[in-house]
């Protein structure tokens, strides 16, 4: 009897549409979040999560739209971000029907953010997105979209953002993400060894391993996918079962 | 069926309007006293400060409608800091007073775990007392939690669960119903216990 270790389908969108991205880049369209959202929360996802990757200013009010529309679809935690800059950016999407609100380039550049919006909507609500790359025997934060470094050490911002009122941590090692070479454990082990609060593991998953992997030797508490779910290479409760067997605590259809 | 929604600024109150929708029924948000004296039944939605929430009843005058109806036996759901505000008060806003219906203090969970106590944990039943919420619910169901104080596992309690501790994760009293975890976001069980609460409420 133990919390269960979440798998978190994650919707890369245009505002509008899924896409998918290789090393962030290479964008290619995969489908209507919506309809996405929906079929993840009936095959057993535990949560999900709806990025607005392009964040273009123009575009937010159908994004915005895009979580409403989700939304309305869920029985299960929602999650939304991308280019959430201001209190405002994070209380239209909250209106909107999102859970947790992610921020992550906007908290680097002004970490009193992660307090404010811890003050107006809670902890629980408030998921600082890290994206990290290897760097000198460390890891290091990149921002906007992971393109640019920020000096940051990864481990000792996560535990700032934390101290300030972040609830979780989404992890995404840049390394991996759309290599499908497996989940950077030693990155993930080292964040969640080290902070208060839960952290979601992002970028390189491929096979039902390497999910144990991050949960075993990495210490995850969610994981997040995304291509390996949308594409239907990989179905959530195949892999709940698998992990299931190997002894991780899973919350499995009932 | 009138189902009032007490809207104080509560984040999750839209979820929980959205899930008692996909249930087929409609609920009625109120801001004030006077829906509370015509409600068939009452729901208490909440995330977030306890404190934020006890200054906000004050704010709005609706301490003493909602323990009137009550009173009266009007069947209350309380979801969350809605089933914290049930107890005298809690250690995350010392200086708040709860609504005092339920015996004891909402206190911290330990530190020696992840702090919130947030994802998909089971309920543990407790003894033999049968749970009009969780009724034809499978046993040791998962469900969705998103916190960091709780209530004490008493009498009242008829499902637990353990996170560092053993809290109240369902508390059932008469026309009293309260869960810690959130069943807007609980999936199919969640929707069994707010399809349980309007059975019980109809």
């Amino acid at each position: 009897m133990s919390l269960a270790h979440r798998i978190i389908p994650c919707l890369d969108t245009d505002g509008v549409r899924v896409v998918k991205g290789v090393r962030f880049e290479a964008l290619r369209d995969a489908g209507d979040p919506v309809a996405l959202a929906a079929r993840y929360d009936r095959d057993g996802a535990d949560e999900v999560v709806i990025l607005d990757i392009a964040a273009a200013r123009d575009q937010r009010p159908t994004f915005v739209d895009t979580i409403r529309r989700a939304a309305r679809q869920l029985s299960i935690p929602l999650a939304a971000g991308g280019g959430i800059r201001c209190l405002d950016d994070a209380r239209a999407v909250v209106e909107a029907g999102a859970d947790k609100v992610t921020v992550n380039t906007a908290a680097v550049s002004d970490p009193s953010l992660i307090t404010a919006l811890a003050e107006s909507f809670g902890s629980q609500a408030v998921v600082l997105a890290i994206d990290a790359a290897r760097w000198a025997g460390g890891w290091r934060v990149f921002v906007r979209g992971g393109r640019e470094p920020c000096g940051l050490d990864a481990i000792a911002w996560a535990l700032e953002g934390a101290r300030r009122g972040a609830g979780e941590i989404l992890l995404t090692s840049i390394d991996r993400d759309g290599t499908q070479s497996g989940f950077d454990c030693d990155l993930v082990s080292a964040v969640a060894g080290a902070v208060p609060v839960p952290v979601i593991a992002s970028g390189g998953a491929r096979t039902p391993e390497d999910f144990l992997h991050v949960f075993e030797r990495g210490r995850a508490d969610a994981a997040l996918a995304a291509s390996i779910f949308h594409d239907g290479d990989m179905a959530i409760g195949t892999l709940k079962t698998f992990l299931a067997s190997h002894g991780v605590t899973v919350r499995e259809a009932a | 069926m009138r189902i009032a929604l007490v809207d104080y600024g509560a984040g999750n109150l839209p979820s929980v309007e959205r899930a008692f929708t996909r249930l087929g029924a409609t609920t009625e948000r109120s801001t004030s006293a006077a829906p509370l004296e015509r409600a068939h039944a009452i729901v208490l939605p909440g995330v977030g400060h306890f404190g934020a929430l006890a200054a906000a009843l004050d704010a709005r005058d609706l301490r003493r409608p909602l323990l009137d109806a009550i009173g009266r036996g009007i069947p209350f759901l309380g979801i969350c800091l809605g089933l914290q505000a049930l107890w005298t008060g809690s250690d995350e806003a010392p200086a708040e007073r709860g609504l005092g219906l339920l015996e004891g203090r909402v206190t911290a969970l330990p530190a020696t775990v992840k702090l919130p106590h947030m994802g998909w944990n089971q309920l543990s039943r407790r003894g033999e007392r049968t749970s009009r919420l969780l009724a034809g619910l499978p046993d040791a169901a998962y469900v969705y939690f998103a916190h960091s104080y709780a209530g004490p596992a008493d009498a009242a309690a008829v499902a637990v669960c353990d996170y560092g501790a053993t809290f109240a994760a369902v508390v059932e009293r008469d026309n009293l119903f309260g869960v810690q975890f959130h069943p807007e976001k609980s999936g199919a069980v969640g929707a069994g216990v707010l399809a349980n609460f309007l059975e019980a409420a109809a």
